[in-house]
């Protein structure tokens, strides 16, 4: 308890607010990355098939997602260059020092996402006075760029957790500085893989789920399928990947920052045979309360033997690594994110099985119900995969080599404070905002759908449920009186 | 060398920004002295269409200058930051109720919310040039050095204030230009004239405040007036005035492609001298581009990222102004997004 209060003592008073302010942007700007990167990639994919097939309703749904695209794309740019600012006004002594190190990573970023901003004005502009297949390879570099992107922001982020390529000088300031080994850290490669899969099955199943809604409710035409199949494919094929990636970095974790590991596992003392344990929670004396206690499992998770040996918080000093609590916010987000993965991975097996059988989606609602959800599912995870790889590294904001304390601003805590209550009340209005709009673009596109599509629609209770008209197409015709109800199995 | 270089690269990336995004916020500027609703109709209906393929383009210049600063110049970059704490802290919040403002404005329908959210893009387009441009001006007055803490003497003063006009009029004059040519090009002749006359009007308000801030800075940014009144940094100074008289001129005739030329050649260049009346200083008299210069090895990574990129990135950005400025690229319309639309596929035209 001394030692907390010494930590206590020895932080300047900004770093709460600094914190919080940086917390708050990240995970407000990290809900958009997904869509940033990956909705190009399936807007295409969609393109592709309706101009390949001729698919008048595939291009209908990837002309619709590219205007959902202009929007989100454009509340991601603000957000992000809020993020770069924030670099000077919060964290001055990370870049001072660090800056030419691994800034690097944000030139390439800088760059790719240049490139991008090009690329995407072309492609959401150009739909009406383009040739079609012209249009379609200009946009078709959107996602290498995309790609490229996250490549400079996850080289800056890895490093931050495992610091290579400089060495230092007696002023314990960094000199030969290795660009190369700067960037491909231990980290970058589990980093990096980890975080395309992650966003690329969120914004699959973000997108997937807004169709499967209106499924759900009874709108089973040839558009609500393959606004569902196509993404909803995407994100199921990744999702075992994805937990394959999740597996390994945390064993990178295990070997490259083993207090960040023994944070999120909440191990307390260095030993062999180390229980895993499902959530709980960890106190300051080295205690885990609740929980489900799982004997020897985490040895053999970090090292496929029970004689592993693991190493406990307590090896070193408490200024050193995560306080109780931070260390039990990692838990908890680690667990949480490893339980959403589990169960989306049998999610993606249902829908695997039904397809390998019968060549069809499968027919239960409780299906439908889950792929609903998946979404919102992985939104959370990747606030807990960011949450797990930024509180487990704490105190460290360059992980042994500088404390976050040494890296924030000298500006007064209450100047931190106010922005700090500026950017929440901006961030709600502009976040409320962008919700409001895409709910608006939804209505109105039903509305349109409704009119051309099934006048009978229009007037019924049904008239305020989302999501397309209830169109008796060949592809699917619902018969009307199912679809009031949660839309069961035909 | 090489951080001379870097240092070079990132004044034109400064340059870029200030001519592209300076563009963009005269844009918004003369939203926000458009008039009332009806009023403003037009101009506004012009801004919107003159800036939206191109809008998000412009500003990602911004974030180049960052990542240049705190990879090529970190100790500038901590320095700037901490000093200058409160213009960039009120600069980023304008940049986000600028870009959300003009992004959600359109997708609105009801006037009211159409009226705010119009207001907080065109207000924060002359607040984050402003703050920007008392950021440069508090640089030069040379008040700020490695370690300086924040206060509202680095950047409140009357050669930071300056600055700070200037660079709003030096945007309004900018976004009148550009706007002169696309109400020639959406073909809107009573627009040509409007956006004309604002143009000169911008140009003379920017010669007055060069006047006053010949005096202003005589005593207050001693070194970078003297380096702006002789030798290079002068020569570069006439040639951007002669741009800027060539400009007012081709607007008269006319020219207005001809005009923008000149236009973004006249703030380039004032960026330009700007810059060589600094040599060899990245903050006069404090912090020189070899002391501020980050690792060697770094610097010639960033320039090689640089050189890559500019082979990438240029082709597309060629080709993005170019069919902006002839008109190929059109936003979607409600129509395009319909099910109806289907009938007249792109796919079933060809």
């Amino acid at each position: 308890m001394n030692s907390a209060i010494a930590i206590m003592a020895d932080t300047p008073p900004q770093l709460l607010p600094a914190r919080e302010l940086m917390a708050f942007t990240l995970a407000s700007h990290i809900l958009l990355v997904p869509f940033g990167v990956a909705l190009p990639a399936i807007t295409l994919l969609m393109h592709y098939r309706g101009l390949r097939k001729g698919d008048p309703v595939a291009l209908l749904l990837a002309r619709r997602w590219s205007a959902v695209m202009a929007v989100q794309f454009a509340i991601g740019i603000v957000t992000g260059t809020v993020l770069s600012f924030e670099f000077g006004l919060l964290w001055p002594g990370l870049m001072g020092r660090w800056g030419d190190v691994f800034g690097l990573g944000f030139g390439v970023e800088a760059w790719a996402f240049f490139l991008e901003a090009i690329l995407i004005a072309l492609y959401l502009y150009g739909w009406r006075r383009l040739k079609p297949w012209t249009h379609f390879w200009l946009g078709l570099p959107l996602p290498l760029t995309a790609l490229l992107g996250a490549f400079g922001i996850i080289a800056a982020n890895s490093w931050m957790n495992t610091p290579r390529g400089f060495t230092l000088d007696a002023g314990g300031n960094p000199v030969d500085v290795n660009v190369r080994k700067a960037i491909f850290t231990p980290m970058f490669g589990p980093e990096y893989w980890h975080f395309v899969a992650g966003v690329v099955l969120t914004a699959g199943y973000v997108v997937a789920g807004v169709y499967a809604v209106g499924w759900l409710r009874g709108r089973r035409d040839h558009y609500h399928r393959l606004g569902f199949t196509v993404p909803f494919t995407v994100a199921a094929i990744l999702t075992p990947v994805q937990f394959v990636l999740g597996d390994s970095i945390a064993r990178s974790v295990f070997h490259k920052q083993p207090i960040k590991f023994a944070a999120t596992e909440i191990v307390w003392k260095t030993d062999t045979h180390v229980p895993e344990y499902m959530f709980g929670r960890l106190h300051a004396d080295g205690t885990v309360t609740g929980g489900l206690k799982i004997p020897q499992l985490d040895s053999i998770l970090a090292g496929f033997s029970p004689d592993t040996q693991v190493t406990g918080l307590s090896s070193v000093p408490a200024s050193d690594r995560p306080t109780a609590t931070q260390a039990t916010i990692a838990h908890w987000a680690f667990d949480i994110m490893v339980t959403i993965g589990s169960l989306l991975v049998l999610l993606a097996l249902w829908y695997g099985w039904c397809w390998l059988r019968r060549r069809d989606l499968p027919r239960s609602p409780w299906f439908f119900r889950c792929a609903a959800v998946a979404g919102a599912a992985c939104l959370v995870t990747v606030e807990c995969g960011w949450i797990t790889t930024e509180v487990g590294r704490q105190p460290w904001i360059v992980y042994e080599n500088m404390r976050v304390s040494e890296a924030v601003t000298d500006t007064r805590a209450a100047s931190l404070w106010t922005m700090l209550a500026l950017v929440i009340v901006v961030y709600v209005l502009i976040f409320a905002t962008f919700l409001g709009v895409l709910l608006k673009m939804r209505t109105r596109w039903r509305a349109a759908d409704e009119q051309q599509g099934d006048a009978e629609a229009a007037g019924t209770p049904e008239g305020d449920t989302p999501y397309g008209p209830r169109r008796a197409t060949a592809a699917a015709a619902p018969d009307h009186g199912s679809a009031r109800g949660d839309g069961g199995a035909r | 060398m090489i951080q001379d270089v870097v240092a070079w690269v990132l004044l034109a990336a400064v340059a870029a920004y200030a001519c592209a995004g300076g563009t963009d916020y005269g844009a918004g500027f003369w939203d926000l002295f458009a008039g009332g609703s009806e009023r403003g109709k037009r101009p506004r209906w012009l801004i919107d269409h003159a800036m939206e393929p191109v809008w998000e383009t412009n500003n990602v210049w911004l974030i180049f200058v960052l990542v240049f600063m705190w990879t090529g110049f970190p100790v500038l970059f901590q320095t700037v930051f901490t000093a200058m704490w409160l213009p960039l802290a009120l600069a980023a919040v304008g940049l986000v109720l600028r870009g959300a403002g003009f992004a959600l404005r359109k997708p609105m329908t009801r006037l009211a919310r159409r009226r705010i959210y119009g207001a907080a893009f065109a207000v924060s387009s002359l607040l984050v040039p402003f703050f920007l441009g008392a950021v440069v001006g508090g640089l030069a007055t040379g008040r700020v050095a490695p370690g300086t803490e924040a206060s509202a003497d680095a950047w409140s003063n009357g050669t930071s204030v300056l600055a700070g006009l200037l660079t709003v009029a030096a945007t309004a004059f900018l976004g009148a230009v550009f706007l002169t040519a696309d109400a020639r090009r959406f073909d809107a002749p009573d627009l040509v004239h409007y956006f004309r006359l604002r143009a000169w009007c911008s140009l003379g308000v920017v010669a007055v405040l060069a006047v006053v801030g010949l005096a202003v800075t005589h005593h207050d940014a001693r070194y970078v007036y003297d380096g702006l009144t002789s030798g290079a940094g002068l020569a570069v100074v006439l040639v951007a005035a002669a741009c800027a008289v060539a400009t007012a001129w081709l607007l008269y005739r006319r020219a207005t492609g001809w005009a923008r030329i000149t236009a973004v050649g006249s703030v380039a260049l004032v960026v330009i001298a700007w810059g060589l009346a600094q040599r060899p200083y990245l903050i006069p008299t404090s912090l020189t581009v070899d002391q501020a210069a980050g690792a060697p090895t770094t610097l010639r990574w960033l320039l090689l990222v640089t050189a890559i990129a500019i082979v990438l990135v240029g082709p597309p950005l060629v080709l993005l102004y170019r069919l902006d400025t002839s008109g190929t690229l059109q936003p979607l319309a409600e129509n395009d997004l319909r099910r109806t639309a289907v009938n007249r596929d792109p796919a079933k035209e060809r």
